[in-house]
């Protein structure tokens, strides 16, 4: 199991193609590959924090200065930022559009993945997070445009879990 | 040296600026000096205002941003140095007022009561170039406009005694005040 340099590529520019031009990100073994992009590309402005739930700020931070903005973590690190979530951007209607790495779900064979696998699904649902999941290149691209486009309309926190259909070869 | 001290000296400084403050006290002491549209109060989530300062003063590279910070807030995100320190926005001022106290919920002790723990060492050990220590209304005068002169990274941490005002309320609701930041910055985008 390797993560896919294709498909890696596919959502970088589909993330460009959206119109971000600053990315805020914790890396992860699943986005590597579309990291080291954001951080070879002039294009893309790629922000790397200690915790995700700084990213948070940041995003926020972004949003306020009225740039485009994309958060990239994985699932432990959606759970790590949850006060953050609520208490900055639910609370004062901030959008966020976070593409989340969906570890420790289906064929996951890593079991230290695995409670945050099982429960990303129902904390989202709690905490009335949209969210879809991206399993087919071919879609990609359009998820994150439409994703960003319903976290600005929503003013509203919004997910796109990424799954291993689309993250392994 | 108490903090509305601090912060009557500093209001007239930041007309101009991006102000980012914590909760409580320091919210209300702010908005007691008179609102103003450059203003975000942080009423809730712990930490984060500096991540917010950082979001801003990278993305707004003309504009001057000043966070207002507390020792609780800053040791539930002691990460946010490091951050703060790899990117180095050069127009941000990030301002700790260390007061020794979770003092806008109930006045308990925090970690750097009786001086245990040194905020202002976590900060140059965390590579922020520009730290400075303010325990007088002087210091803290002193530190701010240079910092504020600089164009770098700077981070002052000023002791103050653990006194808040004695009546809160702000009229302002909380999603009011970031659409009118944001506007408030998109307005100046423009203009
Ligand atoms: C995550 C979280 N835990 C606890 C609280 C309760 N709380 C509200 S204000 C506060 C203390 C803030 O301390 P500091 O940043 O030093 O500011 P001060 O009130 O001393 O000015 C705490 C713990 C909270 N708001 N959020
Ligand atoms: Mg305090």
């Amino acid at each position: 199991m390797t993560v896919s340099y294709e498909n890696s590529k596919i959502i970088f520019d589909g993330i460009k193609a959206a119109g971000i031009r600053t990315v805020s990100a914790l890396p992860e073994t699943w986005l590597g590959l579309l990291l080291q992009r954001a951080e070879d590309d002039p294009e893309l402005e790629l922000i790397q924090v200690a915790k995700e739930e700084e990213a948070i700020g940041v995003a926020a931070g972004a949003y306020f200065a009225g740039e485009p903005h994309l958060l990239l973590m994985q699932n432990h690190g959606f759970l790590a930022a949850i006060n953050g979530i609520v208490s900055l951007a639910q609370l004062y209607s901030i959008p966020l559009c976070m593409l989340i790495a969906l570890r420790g779900h289906w064929g996951e064979p890593y079991a230290w993945h695995t409670r945050g696998g099982i429960v990303t699904e129902g904390v989202l649902r709690a905490l009335a997070i949209p969210f879809e999941y991206a399993r087919d290149p071919d879609k990609v691209a359009t998820q994150i445009r439409d994703a960003y486009t319903f976290s600005e309309s929503s003013l509203s926190p919004v997910a796109l879990l990424l799954t291993r259909d689309l993250m392994e070869d | 040296m108490e903090r509305a001290q601090c912060l009557e000296l500093l209001y007239p400084e930041l007309q101009d600026k991006l102000v980012v403050t914590i909760m409580g006290a320091c919210a209300q002491e702010l908005y007691d000096l008179g609102h103003r549209e450059n203003f975000f109060y942080l009423q809730h989530a712990m930490g984060l205002a500096s991540s917010i300062g950082l979001g801003l003063a990278l993305h707004l590279p003309e504009e001057r941003v000043v966070v207002l910070d507390g020792d609780g807030s800053v040791l539930m995100n002691l990460g946010t140095l490091t951050t703060l320190a790899r990117y180095r926005p050069r127009n941000l001022l990030h301002i700790i007022f260390d007061n020794e106290s979770l003092l806008s919920t109930g006045g308990f002790d925090s970690q750097t009561t009786s001086g245990i723990t040194n905020l202002a060492a976590i900060a140059r050990g965390a590579g922020i170039q520009h730290v400075a220590t303010a325990g007088t209304l002087m210091e803290f005068g002193e530190a701010a406009l240079e910092a504020l002169e600089r164009d770098d990274l700077s981070v002052i941490v000023a002791k103050v005694d653990a006194v808040g005002p004695d009546l809160y309320g702000m009229d302002l609701q909380l999603p009011e005040n970031a659409f009118r930041f944001r506007r408030h910055i998109l307005d100046r985008k423009r203009a």
